[in-house]
């Protein structure tokens, strides 16, 4: 009895979670400009969405953005946990807080805030505009927290002496680095930068205060449910929803090739 | 050179992108277009409090919606075979994966007047209900995002809960509502807490969710902020108090709710 109703509830909550996305998934393959009501079957939408240059232009553009985010919050946040897992507590207590604030901080805050930076910025130097540049900033500011957050257990968990003994066997700080912390971290750092990605790909509510004329895909597909009543969303989401699932399904059996059935999510 | 210095380029960064600009919205908040010092901003959001409260009121009735519903399934999640749990895990992450734009959207169709739900009602003889541009619809909006941010950091919690604790509990003669009241649900607040924060923090500072599915009517503070900066009515200042004020209120918040957490540690 009590199986049953465990699993009719679990059943519930996933058809929740996925009703709507295939709703919109299967109207997506509407041959008529309905949401709602089925016409019968087509990929016409796919073509236009294919054909849609606004839309191509927008992705080529997330992509960009998040990879030079990504790259750039990597760096630099890979060198502050380094750097924080060195310090004595009381300093390294300061510095993850201080890293927490952007994290807890509702995004619509840091969008507006970072906005009126580029804002006065513009005042005073002219050249500075609203665009790839401010988005990628803006973007890399909001990863590094996520970084600092995936390296630094790495760092905790190695063992602290192998910087010192490579540097006594003769080795620059820099490539004492390179050679002896790099290697044992190189997970969390690749979990960083994936993450930072991740987020950046997705990023609406800070890339909509400082994007001025460009177009990211998430503000693109904003423009499309404002005006746009065409079921070339619908053929969006579900085309990026397979992506997705095929990344998940990829990364996940990977895993558990490898002997892990542990899951990096958790 | 002292490698703890490998943390300036970091701090540098998030002195420029992340404080000065918060400095900015304080700047903003109290002074107006002249630049002359002025409290006039925040006596007009108090005009506003209406908004404020409501956005909490919803945000929170999505919490506690989301902890209803989310931490039955944490635990039903953490019983079932350890090798299916992986696979559970990642069907419910995997909505958190598509574009909340996008998951907002395909509730607007569903809820819609001749969307599929009503239609559906209609064949069964039921009138159409009045489902989208309700503040039900927004509550519904906020739960179906949000609802995977609660599951899993309470379920990530209940799986690393040694289990020789509640094997040693029922051992000692306690029922298994006990074992859940006084072992269980102590040991997962850790996850619970963090799950609210990040639901509560991002339900009432939304404003797509309340503009897709809420309509005009439904305004939140997500919605006035985003008015004051890029709406019609170009505010800055304005816009910053209220911003100011309600990143104030969400610290508060989690400041309480951090202090639960120590106080029961």
């Amino acid at each position: 009895m009590q199986k049953t109703i465990t699993r009719a509830y679990m059943a519930l909550v996933y058809i929740f979670l996925y009703a709507p996305l295939a709703v919109l998934a299967l109207f997506s393959f509407n041959s008529a400009k309905s949401r709602n009501v089925w016409h019968g079957f087509s990929l016409r939408w796919y073509r236009q969405l294919f054909a849609d240059t606004e839309i191509l232009h927008a992705l080529l553009n997330t992509f960009i953005i998040a990879a030079t985010a990504a790259a750039i919050s990597s760096i630099i946040g890979t060198s502050a946990a380094f750097g924080i897992s060195r310090m004595k507590k009381k300093s390294r207590r300061l510095a993850m807080s201080l890293n927490s604030l952007p994290m807890v901080n509702p995004e619509i805050v840091t969008g507006v805030s970072v906005m009126l930076l580029f804002v006065l910025a513009h005042k005073f130097l002219p050249a500075i505009n609203f665009g790839m540049g401010t988005l990628v900033l803006a973007h890399t500011t909001f990863c590094l927290p996520y970084v600092v957050l995936s390296v630094l257990p790495k760092l905790q968990q190695m063992n602290p002496y192998l910087y010192e003994a490579a540097q006594d066997l003769g080795l620059p700080p820099f490539f004492a680095f390179f050679k002896a912390i790099l290697p044992e971290i190189f997970p969390g750092v690749v979990t960083g930068l994936v993450m930072a990605f991740t987020l950046s790909l997705d990023d609406f509510i800070i890339s909509y205060f400082v994007s001025g004329s460009t177009n990211t895909l998430p503000i693109a597909i904003y423009s499309m449910t404002r005006r746009v009543v065409s079921p070339e969303i619908n053929a969006l989401s579900t085309l990026l929803f397979a992506v997705v699932l095929g990344f998940l399904l990829l990364i996940n059996s990977r895993q558990a090739k490898e002997g892990q059935n542990k899951s990096i999510f958790y | 050179m002292k490698s703890k210095f490998a943390v300036v380029p970091y701090f540098v960064w998030v002195a420029v992108f992340a404080m000065v600009p918060l400095v900015l919205v304080l700047f903003f908040s109290f002074t107006e277009k002249t630049g002359a010092f002025t409290l006039e901003n925040f006596i007009e959001v108090g005009r506003y409090s209406g908004v404020f409260a409501n956005s909490i009121v919803l945000g929170g009735i999505s919490t506690l919606v989301c902890l209803l519903v989310g931490y039955p399934m944490a635990m039903m999640v953490a019983r079932i075979p350890a090798r299916l749990q992986g696979t559970a895990i990642l069907l419910i992450m995997l909505p958190m994966w598509v574009n909340f734009l996008l998951r907002t959207y395909a509730w607007m169709t569903l809820l819609e007047h001749n969307g599929l739900i009503n239609r559906f009602l209609q064949v069964l003889g039921v009138g159409p209900l009045d489902m989208i541009n309700t503040q039900g619809a927004v509550v519904l909006g906020m739960v179906y995002n949000f609802l995977p941010y609660m599951i899993l950091p309470i379920y990530s919690v209940l799986v690393k809960i040694d289990k020789r604790l509640i094997e040693a509990a029922q051992d000692l003669g306690a029922g298994r509502r006990a074992v859940f009241l006084r072992m269980t649900l102590p040991l997962t607040l850790p996850g619970v807490i963090s799950g609210v924060t990040m639901v509560f923090v991002p339900a009432v500072s939304t404003f797509i969710i309340s503009k897709m599915l809420g309509g005009g009517s439904n305004m939140l503070i997500g919605d006035l902020i985003e008015m004051q900066f890029l709406g019609s009515s170009y505010n800055p200042h304005l816009g910053s108090a209220m911003a100011l004020m309600l990143m104030i209120i969400m610290l508060i918040c989690v400041g309480i709710m951090n202090q639960l957490e120590e106080r029961k540690v």
